[in-house]
């Protein structure tokens, strides 16, 4: 295997790097990044390379943390804070939502916050309902900030480093079971860019289009491999950014495949990839459908704890496969 | 049944205290122990945060409030759960998700609350608890129970805005609540040095009007006699309390903590100041318990969390059919 199959931890790492290389005002802060090199090990031995005032190792204080943040983003440094679980930027939401959101608008654009706020977010470790969510839905919500969910290191390393070159506040959600395993293509080296707003066909087939966000984007890529042994061919498009998103790649898939299904792990009670559906359905393919669309989502439960539990409430690639096969089979 | 009869009083009053004081610190730290060991086979899920060294905070507290009383404690809740009085078995099926464990295996070891003993629950927001506890002290003085309720929270936690205006909540309404800060010296990888610009983190009661007192969390005795001057304050009207428990976590802060941020020189200085070591000390000099009674005490604790352990195996595991049901109470008609 090329030594350039990264894990997404190390191709975060390496996008902060170039970033704090290429430009003196970007530097990173939050909670245990320093010494013990991050909640999940994102920014590892940043600390020793690059010293404690650029690896701010901060009190825990998710509040003043964001709040700091955005101060010094408007006053020409450019932040990235690290908040261990996504949950934790509950903490956090004012500075968030009613400042880093609305400064330029309110000001009339004089002043701007180029913020990016990494967050490790997702189930599946067990951590139970305060550290497992999936709250990108409240921040696609929140005009003014940019939310981005990348699926593989390739992904993560190109989009954090355009997330930071972005004069905007930037919300970037880490799937946390994602940080260990090997992506899917190598990572390239040096600073190469993944511009914001821009979806990705992951593969191409004819009977149905999926689109998924984060994890659900390795869940729906194995679904995919899986259903072609069977003949059904997926499209799986990945919008890397759900804020703002591009949706000219689903109407053009869905043209051909006539098929819809949307995957998220966030409730899907007010979830994001409703949004998805509602442009496809208000949107230039809708009389290509054949089919009702297909929604899966996590239940509409906190995430739970017994691993037996925890399973349940998130879509798997077995539910995947199954509710594919299904549509297909049912609606020629 | 795994609970013990709580007793009210200084651990050095009676022999009965003393070896309830001994028993529940012992069965902290088997239980703790048990944990580990299940953790390393496998058994445990997610993460865990164990209290091995911070026994007598818990105990010297809770032996200084009655059942009514209340708390809300934290990620590493373990041992404010024994002490208050839950059930080890219930305690263990929680960790190993089934359907007996105290949240039926949905919140494992950070959401264990028990309605009988007034816990109401560890968190696993860090300062989560202490806007609660003052609101639970709120209720108890709106509604005359004679109630107190104690904040358990660590060094971190004080450095979260919910605290400062939790503690002032409680000043200004004068409420019958006790924070209780374990300075535990770290907050995950940060140490108070780097996290705190003051000597005493107690030192900050001065700042809403809350008398603040700093000691030695590692004495058993000592957590007991400030806590009750604590609890006669907030019984009398005359509000809440901050005290500072100065103690040590022996283990990492959790399952994926190397260590890099301390010296083994420093875990090694503070394991001689082993809270149970040192209370067995104690009793020993004043002649409370014999070595062969301590030696039975801790027996007793260790066959307790065999027994725990053993019968939450055997119990069912937690069943997914309920999940979509168990989010709401149910509106009564
Ligand atoms: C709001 C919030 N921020 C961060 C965390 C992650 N975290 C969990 S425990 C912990 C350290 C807490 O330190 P302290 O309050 O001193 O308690 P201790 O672990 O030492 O018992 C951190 C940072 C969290 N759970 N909640
Ligand atoms: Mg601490």
């Amino acid at each position: 295997m090329s030594d350039r199959m990264l894990t997404m931890a190390q191709a975060l790492r390496e996008a902060m790097s170039i970033a704090m290389d290429e430009r003196p005002e970007v530097f990173i802060l939050g909670e245990d990044i320093g010494i013990y090199g991050g909640a999940f090990g994102v920014t590892g031995d940043l600390y020793h390379r690059y010293g404690k005032e650029r690896v701010r190792d901060t009190p825990i204080s998710e509040l003043g943390i964001v709040g700091a943040a955005v101060g010094a983003a408007l006053s020409g440094m450019r932040p990235i804070v690290e908040i261990q679980f996504s949950d934790f930027t509950a903490q956090a939401m004012d500075q968030i939502v009613n400042q880093a959101a609305k400064i330029h608008f309110m000001v009339g654009g004089g002043l701007n916050v180029p913020l990016v706020l990494r967050a490790a977010s997702g189930s599946g470790t067990g951590a139970a309902a305060q550290h497992s969510q999936s709250l990108e839905g409240w921040f696609a919500n929140v005009p003014g900030l940019k939310v981005v969910i990348p699926s593989s290191p390739y992904e993560a390393k190109g989009l954090l480093l355009s997330a930071i070159d972005d004069p905007n506040p930037v919300i970037f959600m880490e799937h946390k079971l994602l940080y260990k395993i090997p992506g899917r293509e190598e990572v390239p080296e040096g600073g190469y860019r993944i511009p914001l707003g821009v979806s990705r066909v992951l593969r191409e087939g004819k009977d149905l289009t999926v689109v998924a966000t984060g994890i659900m984007v390795f869940k729906a890529i194995a679904a995919a491999q899986e259903l072609e042994k069977e003949g059904v061919a997926l499209t799986v498009i990945d919008p890397r950014t759900i804020s703002p998103l591009d949706m000219d790649p689903v109407y053009e898939s869905v043209e051909k495949t006539g098929r819809l299904m949307v995957v998220q792990e966030a409730p899907e009670h007010g979830g994001f990839l409703n949004e998805v559906i509602a442009k496809v359905a208000t949107g230039p393919s809708l009389g290509s459908l054949i089919a009702p669309v297909v929604r899966l989502a996590g239940m509409n439960i906190p995430i739970p704890y017994a691993p037996q539990l925890e399973k349940a409430a998130v879509p798997q690639v077995p539910d995947i496969v199954k509710a594919a096969r299904n549509v297909v089979a049912n609606w020629r | 049944m795994m609970t013990s009869a709580l007793i009210t009083g200084h651990p050095l009053g009676s022999k009965a205290n003393a070896r309830y004081a001994l028993l529940t610190m012992s069965r902290i730290r088997k239980f703790e122990e048990a944990v580990e060991d299940l953790f390393g086979r496998g058994m445990v899920h997610g993460t865990m945060h164990l209290s091995i060294g911070q026994e007598a905070s818990p105990t010297g507290v809770c032996m200084a409030l009655n059942i009514t009383d209340q708390i809300t404690s934290t990620h590493r809740g373990h041992g404010h759960c024994i002490a208050k009085g839950a059930d080890l078995t219930r305690m263990v099926a929680e960790l190993l998700g089934k359907e007996i464990g105290y949240g039926g295996g949905r919140g494992g070891s950070m959401h264990i609350a028990d309605v009988e003993t007034g816990n109401l629950g560890a968190n696993g927001i860090v300062a989560g608890g202490i806007p609660i506890a003052v609101g639970a002290a709120l209720a108890s003085q709106m509604m005359n129970k004679g109630t107190v309720a104690v904040s358990f929270f660590g060094d971190g936690a004080m450095n979260e805005g919910a605290f400062h205006e939790a503690a002032n909540l409680a000043a200004i309404w004068k409420l019958p609540v006790i924070l209780a800060c374990e300075n535990n010296k770290y907050g995950m990888s940060s140490s108070i040095e780097l996290a705190f610009a003051i000597d005493h983190l107690s030192e900050r009661g001065l700042a809403y009007g809350i008398p603040g007192v700093t000691l030695d969390g590692n004495d058993v005795s000592a957590v007991y006699e400030a806590t009750e001057v604590a609890v006669k304050r907030a019984r009398a009207g005359e509000g809440p309390t901050l005290l500072e428990f100065v103690t040590y976590r022996w283990k990492g802060h959790s399952r994926s903590d190397k260590n890099l941020y301390r010296t083994k020189e420093e875990i090694d200085e503070w394991k001689k100041k082993d809270p149970i070591l040192y209370f067995e000390h104690v009793v020993r000099e004043k002649a409370l318990l014999t070595d062969a009674e301590i030696a039975e005490i801790h027996k007793l604790a260790t066959d307790q969390v065999i027994a725990a352990v053993n019968e939450a195996m055997k119990a069912a595991p937690a069943d997914p059919a309920g999940l979509l049901d168990a989010v709401f109470k149910k509106v009564s008609a």
